[in-house]
């Protein structure tokens, strides 16, 4: 069948159709919804059918508009990322429906959906192509759909925080393409399979080293490693809630992934220096982030240092660069977009019963709303990685992986960051959802149960992964695999 | 030419830096706007400065250009053309609600917002 060969652009091309054609339809919010809610469903649906394809076939490559492959555009789908389009089809269902019930209609007329889905093309385009130019103009289409959803609504806080956010962007942004040039100058090539086999030719010289630490600050900067993060507890916290899941599950570990395909790749040759920064720095950004999520009292800031906290774990696991290290970091970075999505919606529906995300003003939401308490219990012991949901396999793959690399220090500081990960979750539930039942004002007008839906939805996803990953692993360790041995990736790109 | 070069990227870079440090919004999108200008010159520079024909159209010629640093400036001039007209924008929309275009008191946390 020769049009299948076309199927790995399906995810792409499908939120960039739903995306126009919403335009169209603005003024009409049932239109709207109706397919904004289909057309993630069937995303989801054929990015299943896609990770089904890698895994029986390989890793799946089209070169766009048929130029060979190093001198055209390449999209690549391997088991990282066609599972990573698979999960962002997931969240951004979850998402859309949310929305139905969250986002106010007047604010829905304006091309909301279509924003969603064009930051969707942005993400599942980063995680698909195989160039890394092509990667940047991706990461400027999810940026500039980001730009919108954040100052959506045009509240005080959402416009201030948005001219900081695109600052930081427009200057990272800069960085990349500086980058890309300096690269291209050294090499040559931007195709990344192609890169990667001219960079294992020049062998180790130190402008590679400076061009790995210059990739390590601009995917670092949108992953908010330390000490780029700066940025991130600000703008995260202005946007609406399915906004904030959004941002939280995906745009993060579009930072993440970059680094891990960039770090597994291409710079091979001084793992010495180049991954033992990458490791220190994974390592203080895991204790940064439980600092800060213990610290506050702000049920969204605690979950906003979460994610800081889920970036050094992945990213140590990473830096260490062991087999099983890395099957633990994909299994991480999976586990973790799923549940960070349902914390932010969860915490959302929270802060719309309260009027306030304040933690000190909330208390007994589990007498009212049993639902949402119990869905809320089961996420945070989901994310602190209580055996036997999905946290826990894969830490303990990367502590495994630490341990066999002989990183004890960085293993001990993840396996304790997991104990004041789930300290700093039950914090919420322990001052939000016990104690002493208050009346909120307009607490009647919020639909819960109908925003519980997408939380729960993800919540159940992320428990069968952690019970089934039995499964699961096969994918995983087939992704893993292709990232611990490069050559791979490499001849499926570049075969004659 | 490469050094001249070096040298109109490398001032384009310090004003730009020292732009986006100002307190206003405004010098801070005219910042980022010489920052990208930067980048673009450099990645033309990366490329190579040489003189040769156009690529693809003629075969006898004894060298030419590089094409694709120029597919490449010409993507990233048009994305932040577009990134700088959407700040613009915002800027203005900023100003007209926050009422004032001085980065300084746009600090603020959960607290006054």
């Amino acid at each position: 069948m020769k049009e299948m060969i076309n199927f790995l652009i399906l995810p792409i091309v499908i939120p960039f159709l739903t995306g126009i054609l919403l335009i169209f339809f603005a003024k009409y919010v049932p239109i709207q919804r109706g397919i904004a809610g289909i057309s993630a469903l069937l995303n989801i649906i054929v990015s299943a059918m896609l990770v089904n394809k890698v895994h029986h076939e390989g890793i799946q490559t089209l070169n766009v508009s048929s130029w060979q492959a190093p001198f055209g555009i390449t999209l690549v789908s391997d088991m990282l990322s066609a599972l990573l389009v698979l999960t962002t089809s997931i969240i951004v269902f979850a998402c859309v429906i949310y929305s139905f019930k969250s986002i106010k209609p007047e604010q829905e007329r304006y091309y909301f959906y279509s924003a969603m889905n064009f930051l969707a093309l942005g993400v599942i385009g980063a995680f698909t192509t195989g160039d890394i130019f092509n990667l940047f103009v991706f990461f400027e289409v999810l940026l500039m759909s980001s730009y919108v959803l954040l100052v959506h609504g045009g509240t005080k806080i959402q416009l201030r925080e948005s001219l900081k956010y695109i600052l930081v962007n427009v200057i990272s942004s800069a960085l990349f393409v500086i980058t890309v040039a300096y690269l291209y100058s050294v090499v040559g090539t931007l195709n990344m399979a192609h890169i990667s086999v001219r960079l294992s030719e020049l062998g180790q010289s130190g402008i590679i080293t400076v061009i790995a630490v210059l990739f390590l600050i601009v995917f670092g900067l949108k992953g908010a490693i330390f000490p780029l993060f700066f940025w991130l507890p600000g703008s995260y916290y202005a946007p609406p809630a399915p906004v904030m899941a959004l941002f939280g599950a995906l745009l993060t570990k579009v930072g993440v992934y970059s680094i891990i395909r960039t770090y597994t790749l291409f710079f091979l040759q001084d793992t010495g220096y180049t991954h033992q920064l990458l490791g220190i720095l994974a390592i203080i950004t895991i204790i940064v982030g439980v600092i800060g999520a213990i610290a506050y009292s702000d049920v969204k800031m605690i979950i906003i240092y979460n994610i800081i906290v889920a970036v050094g774990v992945i990213l140590f696991g990473v830096a260490v660069m062991e087999p099983e290290s890395l099957t633990g970091s994909v299994f991480y970075l999976i586990h973790d977009m799923i549940v960070k999505a349902a914390l932010f919606l969860l915490v959302g529906i929270m802060i719309s019963i309260a009027g306030t995300s304040n933690l000190r003003k909330i208390s007994g939401l589990i007498k009212r709303y049993p639902g949402l308490g119990w869905t809320f219990f089961i996420a945070a012991l989901v994310l602190a990685g209580i055996p036997p949901f999905s946290g826990f396999v894969g830490k303990v793959l990367i502590v495994q992986g630490g341990f066999i690399g002989e990183h004890f220090w960085g293993a001990g500081i993840v396996l304790i960051s997991s104990l004041l990960v789930l300290f700093s979750i039950m914090k919420i539930f322990i001052n939000g959802f016990w104690g002493t039942p208050q009346s909120y004002k307009g607490e009647e007008m919020v639909p819960v149960r109908k925003l519980l839906a997408a939380p729960v939805i993800l919540v159940s996803i992320s428990v069968l992964y952690g019970a089934g990953s039995e499964f699961v692993y096969p994918y995983i360790s087939q992704a893993a695999e292709t990232l611990a041995n490069p050559s791979i990736y490499i001849d499926a790109v570049l075969k004659e | 030419m490469e050094i001249i070069m070096a040298f109109v990227i490398g001032i384009l870079f310090m004003s730009a830096t020292y732009l986006m440090l100002s307190k206003s919004l405004l010098r801070i999108i005219v910042g980022t706007g010489l920052l990208s200008h930067g980048a673009h010159l450099l990645i033309l520079t990366m490329g190579g400065l040489k003189r040769g024909t156009v690529p693809l159209l003629g075969e006898n010629a004894s060298s030419y250009t590089d094409p694709i640093p120029q597919a490449l400036i010409l993507t990233a001039i048009v994305i932040s053309f577009g990134v700088t007209a959407f700040f613009l924008v915002l800027a203005y929309r900023a100003y007209q609600e926050i009422g004032t275009d001085n980065i300084e008191r746009m600090r603020g946390n959960e607290g006054n917002d």
